[in-house]
């Protein structure tokens, strides 16, 4: 089971991240979380949107230039130790990136997860016994 | 005083350069047409036989060579002596597509090799001098070409080529070099090391010879300043035989064209109507002594101003200006020919789209070069790394084709100025020509 991610290629420059929210906002899209990697000239935004479709369309029309990738989110107790669980489950597969964030509405924190080998991750993580977030979850958030 | 290699040539009367340019364009025109196949089907398709040409009055009966006629008849097409007769050939810097090469025979070499003696002279050059020779030697003209002239002079000429800048300064410093041979841009930052290394009481220098590339008047200003030398231009294309087709004199108001050797005219580009003298146009060339490698009305594609006035210094060779500006899309930097056209091949192959943009910068006297292209959905990523290499595979096949370093630069899709639904292709900042 994994969630989609929308990620939007921004130039490094004054005003690109508050285009791409902007857009977002336009269009009725609620942000779960977000993370953004960067280098000198350019950055990638990454979110968790209740609507990852609706608002690739959104940004596509916008020029641009986005794509949906499946990562996987982990609910993690919202208690200390409970990323260090995550990580040392999924040790032994390459994790591109990390990222965390909370919901207003409980006990639990979520780990965002991009790895190379989706099936294998998702099978040590439920065999750690972690409980893994669907887009349909993302949505009713 | 003035110094001069060939005294009898370069003060020569205006008659008497007329009557050499007169009989030796008759002979050079016989010579393509004879030798030649290309040149003939070319002057026949073109309605002009050799008896239609008796004098300098009739060069403007003759088509025009260009760049495209190198290319079409690459690489032995334009060879108008025998291969027997050839014994070097040299080519222009670092661009694949548009390379040209050149031949000579040891004549050839020796008349070329006379032209740099005189640009060495002019500058107050004697057997007294040590040159540094700091142009690159090997198929690039520019250190061939003064190499042979400072032997001309008698010189004593080090052979240094370019690059190896700690080894420059050491022997610039240890031999007590006089005169040195480079480009300006690399005039700059030789300038700028011998400051940093608080070298500038150790060096001799009296005199540099820069070409290769545009420079404004500023940057002769700055590199007088910091080597307390003088600085004097020098002009010439490997098509013509490399460096000294025109050289300044102490005067330093604009280049003396070897007249004995090349007819110089300039044209509207638009229209290929010569222009009169003092009228800024294209600069197009005969060369009129080459054996093996003669072009006829060569369009150089550089923009400048021709003048008859006379010099102080004696030379009665008409003088053209720095050039100041070209009438086609080439780009020069770092001393290297750039043609956009070999950049959008170069990110079509990698499947990027043909919305690029080219931007030269000069930062001190150093060129850089960055081409942006638009990210598209094919080449995006969610992970840095996939782009980053993406952005390092350009680079390299740039490297590649254009033989210096560009950074390349992802931007967002529609982010690069279009005016009329076009992208801005080059936007170069180097302000390089004093217009």
């Amino acid at each position: 089971m994994t969630i989609s991610q929308l990620s939007v290629f921004a130039e490094n420059k004054a005003g690109a991240i508050c285009e791409v929210t902007n857009t977002l906002a336009e269009a009725g899209i609620d942000i779960r979380a977000f993370n953004v990697a960067e280098t000198k000239d350019f950055g990638i935004l990454r979110l968790i949107v209740n609507d990852a479709e609706k608002a690739k369309k959104a940004l596509a029309e916008k020029e641009c230039v986005v794509s949906i990738t499946d990562v996987i989110g982990v609910v993690v107790p919202d208690a200390p130790g409970g990323l260090a669980k995550v990580l040392s489950a999924v040790n032994g597969i390459n994790v591109e990136y990390i990222y965390a964030f909370v919901s207003v509405s409980g006990s639990h924190a979520y780990v965002v997860l991009r790895v190379d080998d989706n099936d294998a991750a998702i099978k040590v993580l439920k065999d750690a016994g972690f409980n893994l977030l669907s887009d349909d979850i993302v949505k009713k958030m | 005083m003035a110094n001069y290699y060939q005294p009898e040539i370069e003060t020569a009367s205006r008659e008497q350069i007329k009557a050499w340019q007169d009989e030796r364009l008759v002979k050079t025109v016989e010579r393509v047409w004879n030798n030649c196949e290309y040149y003939k089907n070319k002057m026949k398709a073109h309605g002009v036989e050799p008896g239609d040409i008796k004098s300098t009055e009739d060069l403007w009966k003759l088509p025009f060579v260009t760049k495209d006629d190198l290319r079409d008849a690459y690489p032995y097409g334009l060879m108008s002596a025998p291969l027997s007769d050839c014994v070097r050939i040299q080519s222009t810097s670092g661009t694949t597509g548009k390379r040209v090469v050149a031949f000579y025979t040891q004549n050839d070499i020796n008349l070329w090799e006379d032209c740099c003696a005189r640009a060495i002279m002019a500058v107050g050059g004697t057997k007294e001098d040590v040159v540094q020779v700091a142009y690159g030697y090997g198929l690039f003209t520019g250190g061939a070409g003064m190499h042979g002239g400072s032997h001309k002079v008698g010189c004593l000429t080090l052979p240094m080529s370019s690059g190896n800048t700690e080894r420059q300064l050491q022997f610039m410093c240890d031999l007590g070099a006089t005169i040195i041979c480079c480009t300006p841009s690399y005039a700059a930052y030789l300038a700028e090391n011998i400051h940093e290394k608080g070298l500038r009481d150790q060096i001799k220098l009296k005199a540099g010879i820069f070409g290769a590339e545009a420079w404004t008047e500023e940057m002769r200003r700055d590199i007088q300043a910091q080597l307390g030398l003088k600085a004097y231009d020098i002009y010439g294309l490997t098509e013509l035989s490399g460096p000294g087709v025109s050289f300044e004199c102490e005067e330093q108001t604009g280049m003396h064209i070897n007249e004995d050797h090349f007819i110089a005219e300039i044209i509207d580009p638009k229209t290929g109507k010569v222009l009169p003298e003092g009228e800024k146009g294209e600069l197009v060339f005969t060369s009129i002594t080459k054996e093996a490698f003669p072009l006829l009305r060569y369009r150089t594609k550089d923009i400048c101003v021709l003048s008859r006035k006379p010099c102080s210094c004696g030379r009665t060779h008409i003088k053209m200006s720095k050039p100041m500006g070209r009438s086609d899309d080439m780009l020069i930097v770092k001393g290297v020919n750039v043609f956009p056209s070999q950049i959008e091949m170069v990110l079509l192959n990698k499947g990027l789209t043909a919305n690029y943009q080219i931007v030269v910068d000069r930062q001190g006297h150093s060129d850089s070069i960055e081409v942006k292209v638009e990210m598209t959905p094919e080449l995006f990523s969610d992970k840095i790394n996939h782009i980053t290499e993406v952005e390092k595979e350009i680079t390299e096949a740039l490297k590649a084709v254009l033989g210096i370093y560009a950074k390349v630069t992802i931007v967002e899709p529609k982010s690069i100025v279009r005016s009329e639904g076009k992208a801005v292709r080059v936007i170069d900042k180097r302000n390089l020509y004093n217009n």
